[in-house]
């Protein structure tokens, strides 16, 4: 590790809640407009968490909140990891780790609604696990087209001269499909969701409230950019297009939010990992022997 | 020598000591001295070797040749005499067959083979002889206590502790034969006697379904062994082979030679570490005393066949018999992992578990490159000690609770924090980063993507659903365990001192090895890769040390605990506002009282195990009849 890694791994942690705050921000305006309404002011999700720190601290079980704050920590843990060009792998790992701590706090206030906020949360996990892998596995394969034996480090990745798109068509498209998994956006905001359900109250964080429900905010915040990260990673041989696909996919996953009707779990998890099998693995399948002789 | 001679040697002396004594008398105390000393000669043996290479010893006992083949008829004719009295035809076959194949060998063959060396250590027997040591030894410790609370609660089955001690400690008597032995034939011995302790032990409680799987798992093993038994019956009869029965020799004599008894011992491999379709012999074994599964399967059987098939990596490496081998472990670890999330008995999720990761070994050990074999050794040696600590804290906790219903351990922390959360260590242990399996799974995947076009892309396919779904039934069991729930009452005071003596050092090992992992690899793992492959892998020196920031935080954060213990308010769940009283009681319809009752995931229709045993059962024996045509076609090459 050097000075460089260690101060992009710093930068990350402070900045990234700010702009994954204001991406919140925006999100929420622009919703607004698509369904006919002015929305909210740009800062009105700092406003929320803000707020949400002056609040009485009330709890159903003691031990609740020091899973939140893990996961939390492991959140900002993650994206430092990935903004400071680590293994793509330990990225991959850590979010799991991360997102498994909520899965426990969730558990563990022994409460009808988190408990199967909690059950479908790992749900999700489970269709999601098998796109990202076999997305680090395919960006692997195109980095050996330059790098003499390949490389996992995202910055190696990152900076890749060549479109890495153009060799993952097939793993971008299922990684699309299942980003609203991560953005907690319909079709799959199964687990919670930024409004309430009937059936599921608010799931996950249904027993979690004041400065704990901002923590897993604030998570969220450092995951939505973390995600954005991950698109980057398709577009690396030009960071103009790069930025301007963050945009407009995040665009996109607003509007299929938007669109689009909660699925039940079945089909969310029979969808994802048929969308995995054809699109990820075929995808591979053809880097592997297409281009068998120079990989 | 004298140190591998004594590990042999003494649990057999011990084994014999327990079963003379009468009513158990000093049993506690043997049990627990002998167990110190394996230990400490097995981290003797490690210190002393570590770092000497292989050594090669002649052994060349007068009549121990004899002595062997004197024992393997007896054990013959012991399985011959209990299948035909159970009416258990196919083992009467099996075994015949399997003896035929041997005397004949004897006989023919044998007296013009000359062997040098009989014995042998390097860096892979001193990994598995510390497994077994340190792991097999500690399962000894707890039985004492487990086994005296077992016949308390079932008064219908005869006490015969004095006859299962003993078989426990020669089954580890013949561990550390089997991992010492050069000799084909002496690994062959020790392989048979693994075979008969496991029958043993499995068919202990004398139940009709515990003599049922006994002769599962003995029929099963059998057809490997007669594999076996082939493997040294074609070196002693093929021109080609020249009578070399030396594993030393084997592996240098070229793949022409080696590939068959190669995939002959690979067969007998699969079936000993219960790879589908032999995977049910392991989850029948669970009607056994809990001991006797920790022992299954965390540090011998189970690992004798993934062993066998590591020491012949290198021979299947780029051959289509080592492909479909690893297209097996591969099938068998995802379907394994699947049909755990449809299960609710602890037991048999943990030996879905196993097999699964067993899966895992016998995919890396096929695929048989450099960076495969250092993933499945490390694989190996992870799954040994948290597996091992998982099965005691199921065996204590069903003691206790009366149950090994996963759903019957909501609360578990509130109930039995020690022994829950050395449970939650061994869980995460099994699947969570940065512990142990997790960074050997790490491994893995990076090794399955170098490993050639025509597996790469399927094993790919297989590691990323697999850990999927490992997530999940590994997840939602931690969380049943850690709901705090009202129920008050402590019940952990009644554990045997046993049974706190084999957890606690089995907890901190776990933990342990994950801060040593670095070091068992930099000294023990690549040097043998090392030596054989002429090539190293390893994780990257700023890859351990996000690793160990990553244990560090896990391990700091419940410190959090301290400041979030304070006094704050307390509410009860949210209930949609119905009125609930503290413990989740509510008054339902018709003011009925109900109480609060939540249920995992099981997934039935997805996850049904008859369902995918059937599409396993399918899929491995197809591959495994293309595992036997490719010993035709020796080396692919892409």
């Amino acid at each position: 590790m050097n000075t460089e890694q260690i101060l992009s791994a710093l930068a990350y942690v402070i900045f990234a809640p700010i702009l994954g705050g204001l991406v919140a921000g925006i999100d929420r305006k622009i919703t607004a407009k698509m369904q006919g309404r002015v929305g909210p002011p740009l800062l009105q999700p700092f406003y929320d968490v803000l707020k949400l720190f002056e609040k009485e601290k009330v709890v159903v079980s003691r031990s609740q909140n020091f899973y939140v704050l893990t996961y939390l920590v492991f959140m900002a843990f993650t994206g430092a990891l990935s903004y400071s060009g680590g293994d793509i792998l330990l990225v991959i790992f850590a979010l799991t780790l991360a997102h498994v701590f909520l899965v426990l706090g969730a558990y563990s206030v022994n409460s009808p609604y988190s408990y199967l906020g909690a059950e479908r949360e790992l749900i999700q996990i489970m269709l999601f696990e098998p796109i990202i892998i076999l997305t680090a596995a395919g960006m692997y394969m195109v980095s050996k087209l330059t790098i003499e034996g390949g490389s996992f480090r995202v910055w190696d990745i990152a900076t890749l001269t060549t479109p890495v798109i153009l060799y993952l068509p097939g793993l971008f498209l299922a990684f699309i499909y299942v980003l609203n998994v991560k953005l907690r956006k319909s079709p799959f905001d199964l687990s919670t969701s930024h409004h309430a359900h009937q059936e599921l109250v608010k799931g996950v964080t249904t027993e979690f409230s004041g400065s704990t429900l901002g923590r897993i905010e604030i998570a969220h915040w450092y995951e939505t950019v973390l995600l954005m990260g991950f698109i980057y990673l398709f577009f690396g041989y030009n960071p103009l297009i790069a930025v301007a696909a963050i945009i407009i996919i995040y665009l996109f996953e607003i509007l299929v939010d938007n669109t689009f009707s909660r699925f039940k779990w079945p089909l969310a998890m029979k969808s994802a990992w048929m969308i995995a099998l054809i699109l990820g693995l075929v995808n591979l399948c053809a880097l592997y022997y297409v281009k068998g002789g120079s990989l | 020598m004298n140190a591998l001679f004594f590990l042999v040697a003494f649990p057999l002396i011990v084994a014999a000591i327990l079963l003379i004594l009468p009513k158990g008398m000093l049993r506690n105390h043997i049990v627990n001295i002998s167990a110190l000393v394996i230990i400490s000669a097995s981290l003797y043996l490690l210190a002393t070797n570590y770092n000497t290479g292989p050594m090669l010893y002649p052994a060349d006992y007068p009549w121990i040749g004899e002595a062997m083949l004197g024992i393997e008829l007896l054990i013959a004719a012991y399985i011959l005499y209990a299948s035909l009295r159970s009416q258990k035809y196919l083992a009467t076959i099996l075994i015949i067959l399997q003896s035929a194949v041997i005397i004949y060998f004897e006989a023919a063959y044998a007296p013009g083979i000359e062997i040098k060396n009989n014995v042998f250590i390097d860096q892979l027997s001193l990994i598995m002889a510390a497994i077994i040591g340190i792991v097999g030894s500690l399962i000894c410790v707890y039985a004492l206590g487990y086994m005296k609370d077992f016949h308390e609660h079932h008064k219908e089955i005869k006490d015969h502790r004095n006859w299962f001690f003993f078989v426990m400690f020669a089954f580890i008597s013949a561990m550390f034969g089997l991992v010492f032995s050069n000799n084909l034939m002496w690994v062959y011995f020790f392989w048979e006697i693994t075979t008969i302790c496991s029958y043993l032990l499995i068919g202990y409680t004398g139940t009709h379904e515990a003599q049922n799987n006994a002769f599962k798992a003995l029929i099963m093993n059998l057809l490997g062994g007669l594999a076996f038994a082939a493997a040294i019956f074609y070196l002693g009869s093929a021109p080609s082979a020249n009578g070399i029965i030396e594993l030393n020799e084997l592996m240098t004599s070229g793949k022409a030679v080696a590939l068959i008894p190669a995939v002959l011992i690979s067969f007998a491999g699969i079936t000993k570490s219960a790879q589908m379709p032999f995977s049910s012999w392991l989850v029948g074994a669970m009607v056994a005393p809990t001991p006797v599964s920790a022992l299954l399967h965390s540090s011998t059987m189970v690992k004798a066949g993934v062993y066998m098939i590591i020491r012949f990596a290198p021979v299947l490496q780029g051959s289509l018999s080592g492909y479909m081998i690893a297209l097996i472990g591969g099938f068998t670890f995802l379907l394994a992992s699947s049909i755990a999330v449809s299960q609710s008995n602890a037991k048999k999720v943990l030996a879905y578990s196993t097999i699964a990761n067993l899966g895992l070994i016998v995919a890396c050990a096929g695929v048989g490159t450099y960076e495969a074999v250092w993933a499945a050794i490390l694989l190996m040696v992870f799954h040994a000690v948290s597996k091992g600590l998982l099965f005691l804290c199921v065996g204590t906790v069903e003691h206790r609770i009366n149950s090994r219903d996963i759903e019957d351990m909501g609360g578990l922390i509130v109930r039995m924090p020690k022994i829950a959360f050395m449970m939650l260590i061994g869980i995460a242990g099994m699947f969570l980063a940065p512990f142990g399996m997790l960074i050997s799974k790490w491994a893995t995947l990076r090794a399955f993507i170098d490993a050639s076009p025509l597996v790469s892309p399927i094993l790919l396919g297989i590691i990323a659903y697999g850990s999927a779904v490992t997530v999940f039934f590994w997840a939602k069991w931690m969380g049943r365990l850690i709901e705090v729930t009202q129920v008050k009452k402590q019940i952990e005071d009644k554990v045997n001192i046993e049974e706190w003596l084999a957890l606690y050092p089995l907890a901190g090992l776990t933990v342990l090895l994950c801060l040593m992992f670095p070091l068992v690899s930099s000294t023990l793992i690549e040097p043998f890769i090392l030596k054989i492959y002429n090539h190293a892998a390893q994780l990257g020196q700023d890859n351990v040390i996000i690793m160990l920031i990553m244990l560090f935080l896990v391990l700091v954060m419940p410190l959090s605990m301290l400041y979030y213990r304070k006094e704050r308010k307390h509410l009860s769940a949210y209930m949609c506002g119905m009125t609930t009283m503290p413990d989740m009681r509510y008054t339902g319809a018709l003011g009925i009282t109900r109480e609060l009752a939540l249920k995992n995931y099981y997934m039935q229709n997805f996850f049904g195990e008859n369902k995918l045993y059937r599409i396993g059962t399918a899929l491995c024996v197809g591959l495994m009849a293309l595992m036997f045509w490719g010993i035709l076609y020796g080396e692919v090459l892409i």
